[in-house]
């Protein structure tokens, strides 16, 4: 690339900047120019220079204009009394008086209750990732801080997961991302399959992945083997569609493993050397025929030995794992069954398999050792499910399913302050059951925020709201993965005045000066990036600047090098310094150490009972090309691609209900409705329905209980809290049941939160109904007796 | 004058909308009522023993195949952009050899 990232041209200043968040998307870092004209983004083009994008852009960066240049977005902090939360009462604040206000609601708490009754919500994907910990632990001195989904249900069990197992950072496919010259490099090669497993890149750019990387691919020769409920459309295009049942997707891995390990397909001197546990897992595997999956599963048994045989016999071939292992209750168990197929195969870290990395480097690491700020007595009462999950408790954050318990009980103690940090949780992105946290959250003395938007969640619950800035107009680094596999760094360029809007480690840095001043040393987001940079390099951020992207050295084979574990030895970051296809830590976790099938708490296997009145398989969560879960609505060319929220119905099944597409349909099951479009398209099975995720509309009444129509097509309205597997993570947000009904009137499913009565059952079981002798591979026969 | 026309190497078109929202920047159309270019989508649908499920975008009567950008040596906004990387114009002489390399299986070319 080249030097420099400002240029004039005519009357307008070029910016060179990668892209990150607000608006909302993963680190993907995307290369971009920023045309400025009188202080005002114009236009952004791609940066044909940039070694992963290429020149090539989304539509949301595409539509940056028109987030920037938006009226409504929040340009200055503002209150509002707590009276009037739910109504449009704002009022204009300066900085001072709005840091006077935290600081002097923050002291309240701690000298009231203690830091622990401070709990922060974060959401996914957004530069709030690596900085809403630290305003947790280094601002506010509290250990209660998670991401807010019901069993923590995003990349968190799979890293967990990965640093049990692999003792290592995320895998992730080899897709040339750490060479200059990419897919021509002569190291690099290009894998011959690649299975997508519960993971839509193309839409999502997962972590930072370059979602459309799989089409290069795809233009030099690697095929597909798809596992998703859903034909996608680079599944209509794979070798192998397991279009599964949602939930199912340890009997996947448990037959392909038992076709791998029982035809003898492995690679003998990889596991000999580096697995450990293949001798009991191929025991324990020879139960799980394809013929068995096939019952359970749906996906016909030649289809699973089809795909199996052509992984293991096709080297090099790579495997992405996607949420779909997060938001089910035997995630660990299929997140286990996933990391041992390509471990036996022996495609970790080779050219053309999965790139290993040693986790935490970098700001991934600065981010949580900024718990070192809380008292460690308060730690000690972190509310992450200690007794239930110990497993949960090893990890970084406290425990969501608890934490809504502890609002509502105010056990084990009172959370008495929420702090929403750029997220909106209430939009169905994160809350299962939302307005049981509706309820709960309401009951805190102080709830404040910072976003770009005024949202459902910020007008329902806040107090306080301070102005996020996009990221056009701040300077940041952006990291693919956050740190846990990370193949550059890139600078975010401010190319716009951000008036008093402010950016996330900004305002880490200004509510940290007033209230824990010791841990934000630093002035400018400059200093603090110049320090994070200085623990592994010895250049400036001026100089990632200047050079844009500094893609990092990576070599293959790491675990034979000594480049895997801390102490420089060589095998794997675990307790036997191998894989670890059997575990030889969850035994303590109270888990069984082999990978297993648990059949979904709500299923018509399950549930027989319930099946008969709801009958569809519900999935949810499936990504657009032109959202980031929540974000953009209000973005005139990105919603005027996908104006309505979307149920996707097989035409077979649709018929049958007298529904046609475009009709609206309400959704339902015990816990709650939701009314959305149908769209009706083969690419879910008949016994199938995908429900769109994130929906609010910017548009309708803001106030209470309207709240931009934040209840009338919340689809986690029909997902249970607290249905999580023995480890704490994972929930059924992709695996209930539910039925659908043509209706006339789109605002059908609107309820009044404060009538949501919630069930009397919160704790982390199952719905038992006396169907466990009947799936033989329940949860229950692994831990009798709970 | 030279003459020009647009390629869609459609097989590996995904219908992620940038070259709608690209096309939209680049020529300010902001009306949502308008289009410089715009995907259809046919399938998924069993055809034979396959899934057949393609987009082809369409540039409308406002396109006029970024001649601006080309004579300046660069790309239109909507291929510059395109995340599959299967979209071109080029010269009408050019056409046929282009076609030869990309072959079968999905390819469109306009002059709108
Ligand atoms: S993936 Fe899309 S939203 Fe994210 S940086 Fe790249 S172009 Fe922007
Ligand atoms: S060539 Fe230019 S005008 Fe035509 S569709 Fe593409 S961006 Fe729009
Ligand atoms: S930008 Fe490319 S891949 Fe995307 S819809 Fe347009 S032609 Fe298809």
């Amino acid at each position: 690339m080249k030097k420099g990232y400002k240029t004039e041209q005519g009357d307008e200043v070029l910016v060179r900047t990668c892209g990150w968040s607000p608006p909302g998307d993963h680190p993907v870092g995307c290369g971009m120019i920023l045309h400025v004209k009188d202080g005002k983004l114009v236009k952004v083009e791609g940066d044909p220079e940039h070694p992963i994008s290429q020149g090539r852009l989304c539509p949301r960066c595409l539509a940056l204009t028109e987030f920037e240049n938006h009226p409504d977005r929040i340009r200055y902090p503002m209150k509002r009394a707590k009276a009037d939360r739910g109504k449009d009462k704002w009022e204009r604040i300066s900085w001072d008086e709005a840091l006077d206000i935290l600081e002097e609601e923050v002291h309240k708490i701690w000298d009231n209750y203690g830091p622990e009754s401070i709990f922060v919500s974060q959401g996914t994907g957004r530069q709030a990732s690596l900085y809403a910990p630290p305003m947790a632990n280094a601002c506010f001195k509290t250990p209660n801080i998670s991401f807010m989904m019901s069993g923590s249900s995003c990349y968190g069990p799979r890293t967990v997961v990965a640093d049990f197992l692999l003792g290592a950072g995320y895998p992730e496919l080899d897709y040339a991302q750490f060479f200059e010259q990419r897919y021509d490099d002569p190291e690099y090669e290009v894998p011959k399959y690649i299975i997508l497993w519960g993971k839509s890149p193309l839409q999502s750019n997962p972590d930072g992945f370059y979602g459309h990387s799989l089409i290069d691919l795809m233009k030099r020769g690697s095929k597909f083997i798809v596992i998703d409920p859903r034909l996608t459309w680079l599944a209509s295009r794979a070798e192998y569609h397991l279009q599964l049942r949602p939930g199912t997707d340890a009997a996947i891995g448990l037959a392909m493993l038992h076709v791998i390990l029982g035809e003898d397909l492995y690679d003998h001197e990889f596991c000999e050397n580096w697995v450990f546990g293949v001798d009991e897992l191929a025991e324990h595997v020879k139960q799980f025929t394809p013929e068995w999956a096939e019952e359970i599963t749906w996906v016909p048994a030649d289809v699973i030995r089809g795909a199996a045989r052509a992984f293991a016999t096709n080297a090099p071939s790579s495997i992405m794992w996607g949420l779909a292992f997060d938001t089910q209750q035997n995630g660990a168990q299929a997140g286990q069954a996933m990391l041992a197929i390509a471990s036996v195969c022996g495609y970790m870290d080779v050219p053309g398999g999965i790139i290993l990395a040693l986790p935490s480097s970098f700001m991934g690491r600065w981010r949580f050792e900024t718990s070192q700020y809380v008292d460690p007595e308060v730690f000690a009462k972190r509310i992450d499910a200690k007794e239930d999950h110990p497993a949960y408790a090893t990890g970084p954050m406290c425990h969501p399913d608890s934490i809504l318990t502890a609002l509502e009980t105010e056990q084990p103690y009172p959370i008495k302050m929420t702090y929403f940090y750029g997220s909106n949780p209430l939009s169905p992105t994160c809350y299962a059951e939302p307005e049981r946290w509706y309820n709960a959250l309401m009951k805190c003395d102080f709830n404040a925020a910072h976003d770009v938007f005024m949202t459902p969640t910020i007008m329902a619950l806040c107090d306080l709201v301070l102005p996020l800035a996009g990221f056009a107009a701040q300077d940041a680094v952006v990291l693919p993965h956050f740190g846990r596999n990370t193949h550059f760094l890139g600078a975010i360029n401010q190319a716009i005045d951000p008036g008093e809007c402010k950016s996330d480690i900004e305002i880490d840095m200004i509510v940290g000066k007033r209230l824990n001043p010791e841990a934000w040393p630093w002035e400018t987001a400059e200093e603090f990036f110049d320090a994070q940079i200085h623990t592994q390099y010895d250049w400036d951020f001026s100089d990632l600047r200047d050079a844009g992207v500094f893609q990092q050295k990576q070599v293959y084979r790491k675990y034979e090098k000594g480049l895997l574990r801390p102490d420089g030895e060589p095998g794997f970051n675990t307790p036997t310094g191998m894989i670890e296809v059997q575990s030889s830590i969850y035994d303590d976790f109270g888990e069984y150490d082999l990978p297993f099938f648990m059949e979904p708490a709500m299923s018509p296997y399950s549930t027989p009972e319930l099946a008969k009145e709801y009958p569809l398989v519900l999935t949810t969560g499936g990504r657009d090309f032109v959202s980031f879960h929540s974000e953009h609505r209000q973005i005139p060319s990105l919603r005027n691609c996908t104006p309505d929220p979307l149920l996707t119905i097989n035409p077979k099944t649709a018929a049958a209900l007298g529904i046609n597409d475009g009709d609206w349909v309400l959704i339902e099951n015990q816990f709650g409705k939701c009314c959305e479009r149908a769209r009706v398209s083969y690419e879910v099975a008949e016994r199938v329905v995908h429900a769109a995720h994130g929906w609010w509309f910017p548009e309708q009444d803001g106030e209470f209980p309207n709240l931009f129509g934040v209840w009338k097509s919340n689809i986690n309205r029909l997902i249970p809290m607290y249905k999580v597997g023995k480890l704490g993570y994972g929930a059924p947000y992709k695996g209930v049941l539910c039925k659908v009904t043509k209706v006339s009137d789109p605002d059908a499913a609107m309820q009044d939160p404060t009538a949501y009565v919630a069930g009397e059952d919160r704790g982390p079981n199952s719905f038992e109904d006396g169907s466990a002798e009947k799936s033989p591979y329940l949860y229950q026969n692994f831990h009798p007796g709970e | 004058m030279t003459q020009y026309a647009m390629i869609i190497d459609y097989k590996y078109c995904t219908g992620c909308h940038t070259c709608e929202v690209a096309c939209r920047q680049e020529k300010q159309i902001e009306s949502q009522e308008e289009w410089g270019i715009k995907f259809a989508e046919f399938g998924p649908m069993r055809q034979g023993d396959e899934w057949y499920w393609d987009y082809v975008p369409v540039p409308s009567n406002l396109c006029d195949l970024c001649v601006d950008r080309i004579e300046e040596g660069k790309k239109p906004a909507c291929a510059h952009h395109c995340l599959a990387k299967c979209m071109e114009v080029v010269s009408v002489d050019e056409v046929p050899a282009r076609l030869t390399d990309l072959g079968a299986g999905g390819v469109a070319v306009f002059m709108p």
